[in-house]
């Protein structure tokens, strides 16, 4: 074996390997250049969408509309995602990356493909939305970027793979891989099934835009397509909860309330996750009430049973690690006094709490068979999805970015002042929003719509007043996390660039230390119960978990009232 | 310390779940239960279902069923366009096709009368979005749907296409006027 090239970081005493180390920083970047890319086009769509402001013309707006999407959903997050399965395996496990150069391969297929897919989304001949719903067609180079980038994304995916095996054979560390790498292994597997998938629709949908296949059946391209595009979301949820996981035990040492709940919810993520697919086609036609009823509730809701579960475990163990330190006055002294200033808690608060309070609640009501009818294709569906990707995948990301900066890259933190209060505006900007678009789908705006006022439709429609002033908070808020997130972009390229070095010129050896088990659970009297109330360990996360409950079912409740107030249909 | 580290329990599948974790799971259980239990029921008991009958056609064979519904049909003509609005007599079929970037014909309902509404695409994806009342449903090509609607509400409603097909998508704009019923 050729010399090892390892550096522990003084700080967080975690290890990196230097190939692996370079791909997550090459990775992490292109990743914020995407987010870039995302962010100027939201900025401009949004501002189209407010309809006091109504800036771009029809065809811009549906061009760009195109690469928000995908820039933002595939190529920020993928770019990212790849970044943290190489974190999790090669740097938590304290082990040589596998097969570097095909990292290489893998990096290169999926710079390739992003640039392809948007050089040809900006010659304006691609505008057919992330979706690309056949017969719509897009140009050859539209799909064949895709293809490039999920081939690239598929060999990270093994390269995890692999570098787990080899943790495995040279013993790297003690006992079974921790829970955050855990998930990220569910992250990987949900992954390799959705680039299948992907495959399976995106290839002949490339050789049909080609000529050489006369037709895609439409509902066919729907149900596969979705088993991609659903999925890869489930790769976001995934790898978000390891990343909230991981900030709980970076920033408190928090350890999982057991290790037995939590990984089977992520193995309940893995079975059920990826029946999805049919949230998007509960109003299509040519598929039976039977097959939606048991696909979109994956299987009696087992995947939103393991997302309820890690919602409690995630703060139910950042509470047991805070009131072993003596926070345990009432019910929130340990919240109360939780680090807010630093925003890899905060960004990783505010993410749980609007993943699960807006994203989770409004996905589930949603996803309803029935009550899909009052809500498919609304601007809802978007105001339901910036919460669980926005708020829950990139704020998650965000918060992980602020550690990785002076660990991973060495360098201080930009503008530290600021870099506190920036989850809070792209956060709190980000829930308002999605608030504001959920509610103005309940009032039937369109997603995906250049013109709710129909000036140049031979048919008009007045949508009441309180649609456009929703509407026009929707820009509002828009434009506020938009704010929030071009901070993150300038904090983080500066630092990355331009900040000033952590610590001394980092030294490489070959020497590496074993990563170790957690020390073992001091059961005091009562356990650490002892410190909770009511024989629970965390009180103050049970109270939240109820008040979650409570509108959820409110929520639920309130959706069924109104659809039983539309047409009779049968 | 923590979840970046292997469990301290080398067999952690035995380790005790702490009481907070069983309560929460076993009420999160039962509201899962409870929310797929809902959507059956509903089936049963409730007034909004999607029957999912649909069958697979070609544009040419929609388009000459809803000629015909049209030539049979019609009342008068509306918009430069001389769209027509069709009055279908209560309980029968109903066509509308979508097509870039239009819904065609205008249709006229009565007010507490069913009909069977037959809606398919002659060209892309669309979107069946009937606003104010907001009732989505999903139009694809060389599928027909079959919606059977009772309108029980006052006032017209417009069709709007809720699925992006294109530079004309937020033109395309349908009608179903609901008249008193009884003629």
């Amino acid at each position: 074996m050729k010399t090892q090239e390892f550096r522990t970081c003084p700080e967080s005493g975690l290890q990196f390997h230097k190939p692996a180390e370079l791909l997550m920083r090459l990775n992490a970047v292109v990743a914020v250049v995407c987010l870039l890319v995302g962010g100027i086009t939201a900025l401009l769509v949004t501002l189209t969408r407010w309809p006091a402001v109504h800036l771009l013309p029809a065809d811009k707006f549906y061009m760009l509309l195109t690469t928000h999407g995908i820039n933002m959903l595939i190529f920020w997050i993928i770019f990212f995602e790849i970044a943290v399965l190489y974190f999790c395996s090669s740097t938590l496990l304290r082990c040589r990356l596998a097969t570097p150069k095909m990292g290489w391969l893998g990096f290169i297929l999926m710079v390739a493909g992003a640039v392809i897919n948007n050089v040809s989304v900006f010659s304006g001949r691609s505008s057919v939305m992330m979706t690309s719903y056949v017969p719509m067609p897009a140009e050859p180079m539209f799909y064949l970027g895709l293809i490039l980038f999920a081939v690239g994304a598929l060999i990270g995916c093994f390269i995890f793979l692999g570098t787990l095996v080899i943790a495995k054979e040279e013993k790297t560390y003690e006992g079974s891989i921790p829970l955050v790498t855990f998930g990220a292994l569910t992250a990987c597997i949900i992954a390799i099934f959705t680039i299948a998938m992907g495959a399976v629709i995106l290839i002949p949908t490339f050789l049909w835009s080609v000529g050489l296949i006369s037709n895609i059946d439409a509902p066919m391209y729907r149900l596969i397509w979705w088993a991609f595009g659903h999925s890869s979301q489930q790769i976001n949820v995934a790898a978000h909860v390891a990343v909230w996981y991981a900030i709980a035990a970076i920033v408190f040492g928090a350890r999982p309330l057991s290790e037995k709940v939590s990984r089977t919810a992520f193995v309940l993520y893995i079975a059920f996750l990826q029946l999805a697919s049919a949230h998007h086609i509960l109003v299509d036609p040519g598929l039976s009430s039977t097959w939606k009823i048991f696909n979109t509730s994956y299987a009696m809701y087992l995947a939103v049973l393991a997302s309820m579960i890690h919602g409690l475990t995630v703060p139910g163990s950042i509470e047991v690690a805070q009131r072993a330190k003596g926070l345990t006055k009432g019910l929130y002294e340990w919240l109360r006094k939780a680090p807010w200033g630093n925003p890899v808690f905060s960004g990783m608060f505010l993410s749980l709490i609007g993943f699960g309070f807006l994203g989770g609640i409004s996905g589930v009501v949603m996803g309803t068979e029935q009550i899909n009818i009052i809500i498919h294709n609304t601007i809802y569906v978007p105001g339901h999805f910036h919460a669980t990707v926005v708020i829950g995948t990139t704020l998650a990301f965000m918060s992980m970015t602020y550690f990785l900066i002076p660990v991973l890259f060495r360098r201080q933190v930009f503008l530290p002042g600021l870099a506190k209060l920036q989850p809070y505006i792209f956060g709190i900007g980000m829930m308002v929003f999605a608030l504001m678009m959920m509610g103005a789908g309940t009032l039937g705006v369109q997603r995906r719509h250049w013109d709710m006022a129909f000036t140049d439709a031979a048919i008009g429609f007045d949508y009441p007043a309180s649609a456009y002033a929703l509407m026009g908070l929707v820009g509002i808020s828009g434009v506020t996390a938009i704010v929030g997130g071009a901070i993150f972009v300038l904090i983080t390229v500066v630092s990355v660039f331009f900040g000033k070095r952590v610590g001394s010129e980092s030294s490489y050896g070959t020497e590496t230390t074993r990563l170790m088990k957690a020390p073992p659970i001091v059961h005091a009297e009562g356990g650490h119960v002892a410190a909770g109330k009511w024989g629970f360990a965390a009180p103050g996360t049970f109270a939240l978990a109820i008040l979650f409950l409570a509108i959820f079912v409110a929520y639920y409740a309130v959706n069924w009232k109104y659809l039983a107030s539309v047409w009779p249909m049968s | 310390m923590s979840a970046i580290q292997p469990p301290s329990e080398t067999i952690w599948w035995k380790q005790p779940l702490d009481r907070v974790e069983g309560t929460w799971i076993a009420l999160a259980l039962v509201w899962s239960l409870i929310m797929f239990f809902m959507m059956p029921i509903w089936h049963v008991y409730g007034k909004q279902n999607l029957s999912n009958e649909a069958y697979r056609t070609t544009p040419e064979a929609f388009m000459a069923k809803t000629q015909a519904m049209v030539d049979q049909f019609t009342v008068r003509t509306e918009t430069n366009q001389n769209m027509p609005v069709v009055h279908p007599p209560p309980g029968s079929d109903v066509y509308l096709i979508g097509r870039l970037w239009q819904w065609w014909p205008l249709l006229e309902l009565e007010k507490g009368q069913t009909y069977r509404l037959h809606v398919s695409s002659m060209d892309w994806q669309h979107g069946f979005s009937l606003q104010p009342v907001n009732i989505n449903a999903q139009i694809l090509p060389g599928y027909e749907m079959v919606l059977t609607v009772t309108p029980d509400t006052d006032g017209d409603q417009t069709i709007i296409c809720n699925e992006y097909c294109g530079i004309g998508h937020h033109n395309m704009v349908g009608k179903i006027y609901i008249t008193e019923g009884g003629s």
